[in-house]
């Protein structure tokens, strides 16, 4: 099993993450005939011998014609994968159990379209598109995450048959991308131990939601509440509203704090409940997890350094 | 972002993940697709309505018809048991119209119902391709029946739409002309690799295995024997028997007798051949007053080949009866061509011994009133050209009719024709001459094949059409051996000099093609004559030999099949290598404003701003403009005229210029 998994390592060029773009040079597509390229092959040998047997003059001419169209239909199907240029895009982080989406690139440099190209990430389902003359098309290739961290989509497989389905061409690429997967947020995890904090009513320069203390750039996590409609209508970009408040509550997400029966993964997963939950009920919190800490916040910003946090511990 | 990427471009985002979501069973047809496939198997089949049996070609009609009914009604297609019970009557149809399951019109007529049945339960793309496969089998069966150029135009066209239609199965998103486009595309890059095989595929002569008795039904032609009636018939078809080239120039109208079956047995109704003797040695005294000719057969199913009166040499593969009559070893089933040489005034039969003499003078025991003129003309006159000279002289003084339509004849036919009706055609005629002579004591024969032919001004061959189907008699004469005596030249001369459509009275059905009034309709035919004898000539007669001829002319000298394998894959190879060049070459033209535009991208890059592949004009000046608040008033100007040229109506020289102006004077200040 190594050894043949080695050999198509070696057969099929793969050494790992590419450097964008990734051009399909003629070297690395490959072309072979389909089942339905084989029973065409075998219909030409009937007629061949039908051709033969009856000294039919035009039935060699029409099987001929029809043995160049399939040598013909290997190169249009060649040609319609290789020179394709392949750049990863743009990529969300998910939560373990979520289907990580990985966007790419296709760029197609040619006066002609290509056309049903198929894609699919190892142990992804496959994804169609066509990918129009002159033009970038972007794919998302879509792979059910199992564990948190980086996920690496691996060797991505690009394929087509167009025009006559009867060979298939196709290219291994890997593009050097990944996606941050956070922990599987608890199902039925306890409340937020708000009275654990034993921290509550602290600082009084914390975020609040109710003295207004200034703008900031908007990001797609606060609430719309908070957009400051004003400025929009005049023209400005979207900001929100900042606020301070003495009753913000505050929570500290301890991973020390936890019942000590608890294993490692499932605190991760119940410390990223927490922080979803802190986050939605507009609490200030902070994270202690062994190796790292990170202070009382709120917003975006501190939301997702949180996750990436707990999505990459012990990395 | 490390992803910097020189070609910015249209934002086509392409989400048909839902809908184009393959598994592992092949895909369902889409509504397309299957109207696709019902062109495919009407087109197909439309020649085979003339060949396959009625019953076949109405049921085909009424299945393709109610599967239409069931795609516009969007209903469910027929259950397994409805079409087991559909495969089970269509075979036992099958089975009781020819008997027997192999062979070709049975092996068709299976084909037609698995297409049939094919269409009736075709739902994924995988049944698609079954369907155009067989139609692609289908196409060439029609072969069988006919090769000629509209067939051949026929299939070409049918070719395109089948094609077409397995383009639609590979995507089923574009257009019906894309398709069809595509396909004829696709096949005229596959002609060259068509001609290359054609020309050197080392050729068989078929057939590879005992071919079934029908294979060559409905060839017509002349028959082994002659009774009343049975070259009148045949003198009704307009159809081609052989088409001659002479080297040199070609005899005169009379002397064209191109001789057929010997026929010297007559049982009182019907004459059919006597020997099979063969005869040994063929020596020309006098080659050089031979003509020399090559003779183009069409396929008749029978031994018999035709030269004209008197052969002196023979074709490969042929022999020579005792009585003349040049024969093929294997049955002409296929259009062949034969170099000959003939004498016009050879004389042959010199030699014949009495024994065998005497099987010409065998007569059955009717005719009582025929017997007594011939024992009268006997008595009377002293030498057999006598009487010959006397029966001769009888057609013409009584009154005898040169018809198509002679009145039907009972047992003492002979009888009845010379003494009561009068009327009849050549067979007659020659018969009742035999008759005659024989029951003088002359030694007498039928000699049947065709008289005459036209000569085509396009590349001047000699057409011979089975309406120049002829009869006529041969008399020994001691020393001057046989003598050749036609009686029809005695009553209506005119068909000797002229052809049938002189001869005969006006209103009597000839051949469309045949009468003498259409110059015009003439002219065309000879044209289409020539073009088709061509065809003939190179296309379908491309046999071994002419491929070995061919290729020494091109300079292969001796070819065998390796030899001929082997230029044949260079030549594919060579072929495949230009299509691959066609394939790798790039016809790249960027539009000027996207090559601007990409410029300011990798100006950017500089300062870590370079575009990133999924952005847009509009989201990426603000990127820029967020982190340079110096480059913003610039970069929304040069956004909004990037937007204007690529996507808007603005289209001119001088905004060109200005965009790439402000993207030249863009200045960067590095240090952050």
């Amino acid at each position: 099993m190594q050894a043949a998994a080695s050999f198509k390592r070696w057969l099929f060029r793969l050494y790992g993450p590419e450097v964008a773009p990734i051009v399909l040079t003629q070297r690395r597509v490959y072309v072979l005939p389909t089942q339905a390229g084989l029973a065409f092959a075998a219909a030409l040998g009937f007629m061949l011998i039908g051709a033969i047997n009856y000294n039919l003059s035009l039935g060699y001419a029409l099987t001929f014609l029809l043995a160049g169209l399939g040598l013909v239909t290997l190169l249009h199907t060649f040609r319609n994968l290789v020179q394709l240029e392949i750049a990863p895009g743009h990529v969300e982080p998910v939560f373990a159990g979520d289907t990580a989406r990985f966007g790419l690139q296709l760029h197609n440099r040619r006066n002609q379209g290509r056309f049903a190209i198929s894609l699919q990430v190892e142990g992804g389902s496959t994804v169609a598109t066509d990918a129009p003359a002159n033009a970038s098309t972007s794919v998302d290739l879509p792979l059910v995450t199992h564990r948190r961290g980086w996920l690496r989509p691996g060797r991505v497989t690009l394929a087509s048959r167009f025009p006559l389905c009867l060979v298939r061409a196709w290219s291994y690429v890997e593009p050097d991308m990944r996606c941050l997967v956070y922990p599987r947020p608890e199902q039925s995890a306890p409340p937020l131990p708000l009275s654990a904090s034993g921290e509550s009513g602290g600082s009084r320069n914390g975020q609040g939601t109710e003295d207004f203390s200034g703008l900031r750039t908007h990001q797609p996590a606060d609430s719309p509440r908070h957009v400051a409609w004003k400025a929009v209508a005049r023209g400005q970009q979207l900001l929100t509203k900042q606020f301070t408040g003495a009753s913000t509550t505050q929570v500290w997400l301890d991973w020390n704090a936890l019942p000590p029966d608890l294993g490692a993964e499932a605190r991760l997963s119940r410390l990223t409940r927490w922080l979803l939950d802190a986050h939605a009920q507009g609490l200030a919190y902070g994270l202690r997890l062994p190796t790292r800490e990170i202070p009382l916040g709120q917003g975006a910003r501190h939301f997702q350094d949180c996750l990436e946090a707990l999505a990459l511990h012990g990395d | 972002m490390a992803t910097s990427t020189r070609f910015g471009a249209r934002q086509t985002t392409v989400r048909r993940t839902a809908a184009r979501r393959t598994t592992a069973e092949s895909p369902a047809l889409t509504r397309t697709q299957e109207l696709w496939l019902f062109a495919c198997a009407a087109l197909t089949l439309l020649p085979d309505a003339e060949h396959a049996p009625v019953w076949l070609s109405v049921a085909f009609g009424a299945a393709l018809a109610w599967r239409i009914a069931l795609w516009w009604r969007r209903a469910a297609l027929p259950s397994r048991w409805l079409l087991a019970f559909l495969v089970a009557a269509g075979s036992v149809g099958i089975f009781l119209t020819y008997r027997q399951f192999f062979g070709k019109d049975p092996g068709i007529a299976l084909l037609i119902l698995f297409l049939a049945l094919k269409l009736l339960e075709m739902r994924r793309v995988r049944d698609g391709l079954a369907v155009i496969f067989l139609c692609y089998f289908l196409l060439l069966t029609h072969f069988l029946n006919a090769q000629g150029i509209g067939v051949a135009g026929f299939t070409l066209a049918a070719l395109v739409l089948v094609t077409a239609a397995l383009a639609s199965l590979g995507h089923s998103g574009r257009r019906a002309t894309e398709h069809l486009r595509l396909a004829a595309l696709m096949l005229a890059q596959a002609t060259p690799f068509m001609l290359v095989l054609f020309l050197l595929f080392p050729r068989v002569q078929g057939p590879l295995w005992g071919m079934p008795a029908d294979a060559y039904s409905g060839m017509s032609g002349l028959s082994d024997s002659m009774s009343p009636g049975s070259i009148s018939k045949l003198s009704l078809s307009s159809e081609i028997a052989f088409r001659v080239k002479f080297e040199g120039d070609i005899p005169p109208k009379p002397a064209l007798y191109w001789r057929g079956p010997v026929l010297s047995h007559y049982d009182g109704n019907t004459w059919r051949a006597g020997t099979r003797e063969r005869k040994v040695s063929l020596q020309d005294t006098a080659p050089e007053q031979a003509f020399r000719y090559a003779v183009t057969l069409e396929p008749h199913n029978k031994h018999w080949l035709f030269a004209l009166e008197m052969p002196v040499t023979l074709p490969p593969d042929a022999i020579l009866l005792q009585d003349y009559q040049l024969l093929s070893k294997t049955p002409v089933r296929s259009r062949i061509r034969y170099e000959m040489q003939s004498r016009i005034d050879f004389r042959t039969g010199a030699e014949e011994s009495t024994a065998s003499l005497q099987r010409y003078l065998n007569l059955p025991a009717n005719n009582p009133r025929t017997r007594a003129l011939a024992a009268q003309w006997r008595r009377e006159l002293a030498t057999d050209e006598a009487v010959i000279r006397r029966m001769l002289d009888y057609f013409r003084q009584e009154r005898f009719f040169y018809t198509l339509n002679p009145p039907l004849l009972d047992e003492n036919g002979i009888d009845q024709f010379l003494f009561e009706t009068r009327r009849g055609f050549c067979e007659h005629f020659a018969s009742a001459f035999v008759f005659t002579m024989r029951a003088a004591g002359v030694p007498a024969r039928i000699v049947t094949g065709y008289q005459g032919g036209e000569q085509n001004p396009v590349d001047g061959y000699l057409i011979v059409r089975q309406s120049d189907a002829h009869a006529w008699a041969e008399a020994w004469l001691g020393d001057r051996g046989w003598v050749r005596i036609d009686p029809t030249a005695a009553i209506a001369p005119s068909r000797i000099e002229a052809g049938l459509a002189s001869a005969m009275p006006a209103g009597e059905p000839l051949p469309f093609l045949v009468r003498a009034d259409l110059s015009w309709l003439r002219a065309i035919r000879f044209r289409w004559e020539a073009v088709s004898n061509t065809w003939n000539q190179w296309v379908l007669g491309y046999d071994p030999q002419r491929q070995r001829e061919m290729l020494s002319r091109l300079g292969m000298h001796d070819p065998d099949w390796k030899a001929m394998t082997a230029v044949m894959a260079t030549l594919c190879g060579f072929l495949l290598l230009g299509l691959t060049f066609w394939a790798l070459h790039k016809r790249i033209r960027i539009d000027p404003t996207l090559r601007a535009w990409n410029r300011l991208s990798r100006k950017l890059a500089r300062i870590d701003l370079a575009r990133r592949a999924w952005e847009g004009p509009t989201d990426y000046a603000q990127r820029v403009a967020h982190a340079h608040p110096e480059l913003s008033q610039s970069m929304e100007t040069i956004a909004a005229l990037y937007i204007a040229l690529r996507y808007g109506k603005l289209d001119g020289k001088a905004e060109l210029q200005r965009l790439r102006e402000l993207i030249t004077n863009l200045e960067i200040i590095a240090a952050q």
